[in-house]
């Protein structure tokens, strides 16, 4: 029995979670809550979360449906940086002191972490992010894997907004396209078997478009799924500075 | 028929036009700027002496040749329209009313029209020889 490995059981840890609560119908102002919470080292940040909402305050709202990390919909503020959740495990962030979770910004808060992600999903369709091709084809459409490869990347979008939410110039005004949008025009513009590039490349030679961008790689860096987003939109203006992909 | 209008500013294709060329414009003065701008700061602060080289006499004596009243009128130029438009699209940025938006857009290129009619006056028509109080040391004006 010697050469059997006890495996260890998982370490708990007792963590503060500062979580920032807003419901518009209570009339109070924004505010942050304080939270002990007993964790698990397997634990990500929403299990902290669910621990709260399930044993200590059934108010807290937030988003989550997969909590895998392929639905996009938990992305919050976690110490100051956009992540997912569901992606972020606790033993990953400083323990000894407490965790900071606030919604993303640059969108309006409807409740606790809970954003209106309306404005959002409206640039993304702005973009038509979808094959645009005049022909029908009984068979499928064939693409090399050189092709297919130039816009790899970009398809690996899961429309979290933590990179439009992370961007500095949508937090100004709101009407910049923001990189999601771009990022999900890149993955059209660039498939050879799209046949509207010059369309979408002529959306976002907009005012709000490609050129407010100002290459802060906050998109880049807030990405879960690590798209290199900044890369895209440059890529994207080359094209509209070329006129075709 | 009443129409409501979209939240949305329609796209407007002049606007779209200017910042695509403003945003090649930052690209292609920017790299002539590092160029133009530490070519100008090594002449002048590090080689043959460094700072204490730099006298009216020194000044008279670069802007006597064509090639630094060039260099100097590009790097005038580039420098201010550089900065202007990059402060024009933090005005665009942060500023919500669109009056103000306005007002400091006009007062940002006025001041930098103003900056380029003096600077060029200057470049090109300077004379070591007008004050006689400081050129008389000069050799030409003699």
């Amino acid at each position: 029995m010697s050469d059997v490995k006890v495996i260890d059981e998982i370490p708990t840890y007792q963590v503060t979670l500062f979580v920032r609560r807003f419901n518009q119908e209570d009339g109070l102002e924004a505010r942050w809550e304080d939270f002990d919470v007993t964790v698990h080292g397997t634990d990500r940040v929403l299990d902290a979360l669910h621990k709260i909402k399930w044993e200590q305050d059934g108010s807290l709202t937030f988003r989550r449906s997969c909590a895998h990390g392929v639905c996009g919909s938990d992305a919050m503020r976690i110490n100051g940086r956009n992540r997912l959740a569901c992606k972020t495990l606790i033993k990953d962030l400083d323990m000894t002191k407490p965790i900071y979770v606030e919604p993303i910004k640059g969108l309006t808060v409807e409740k606790d972490l809970v954003v209106d992600m309306n404005p959002f999903y409206e640039a993304y369709r702005d973009v038509k992010p979808f094959l645009i091709a005049s022909d029908k084809p009984a068979k499928e459409r064939i693409q090399s894997p050189e092709d297919r490869e130039r816009f790899e990347d970009t398809t690996k979008c899961i429309l979290c907004a933590a990179c439009t939410s992370s961007c500095p110039v949508f937090w100004t005004d709101g009407q910049y396209f923001g990189p999601a949008a771009i990022v999900n025009a890149h993955r059209f513009i660039f498939d050879s078997r799209d046949e509207a590039a010059e369309v979408r490349l002529d959306i976002l030679n907009d005012k709000e478009g490609v050129w407010r961008c100002r290459t802060t790689f906050n998109c880049t860096e807030a990405c879960p799924r690590g798209i290199e987003v900044t890369k895209a939109i440059a890529e994207v203006k080359q094209a509209i500075l070329r006129g075709k992909p | 028929m009443v129409v409501i209008e979209t939240p949305r500013s329609p796209r407007s294709r002049k606007s779209a036009k200017f910042e695509r060329y403003g945003w090649l414009y930052m690209r292609f003065s920017g790299v002539a700027l590092l160029v133009l701008i530490f070519g100008h700061l090594i002449i002048n602060l590090v080689m043959n002496g460094g700072i204490t080289q730099i006298s009216f006499a020194f000044v008279a004596g670069k802007w006597a040749d064509p090639f630094w009243k060039i260099w100097d009128g590009l790097m005038l130029w580039l420098a201010l329209i550089h900065g202007t438009n990059g402060m024009r699209t933090i005005v665009n940025d942060y500023s919500e009313r669109p009056m103000i938006r306005k007002t400091l857009n006009v007062a940002l290129w006025v001041v930098c029209a103003a900056l380029i009619i003096l600077g060029t006056l200057v470049v090109t028509t300077f004379d070591p020889c007008v004050d006689s109080s400081v050129s008389h040391t000069l050799s030409v004006c003699k």
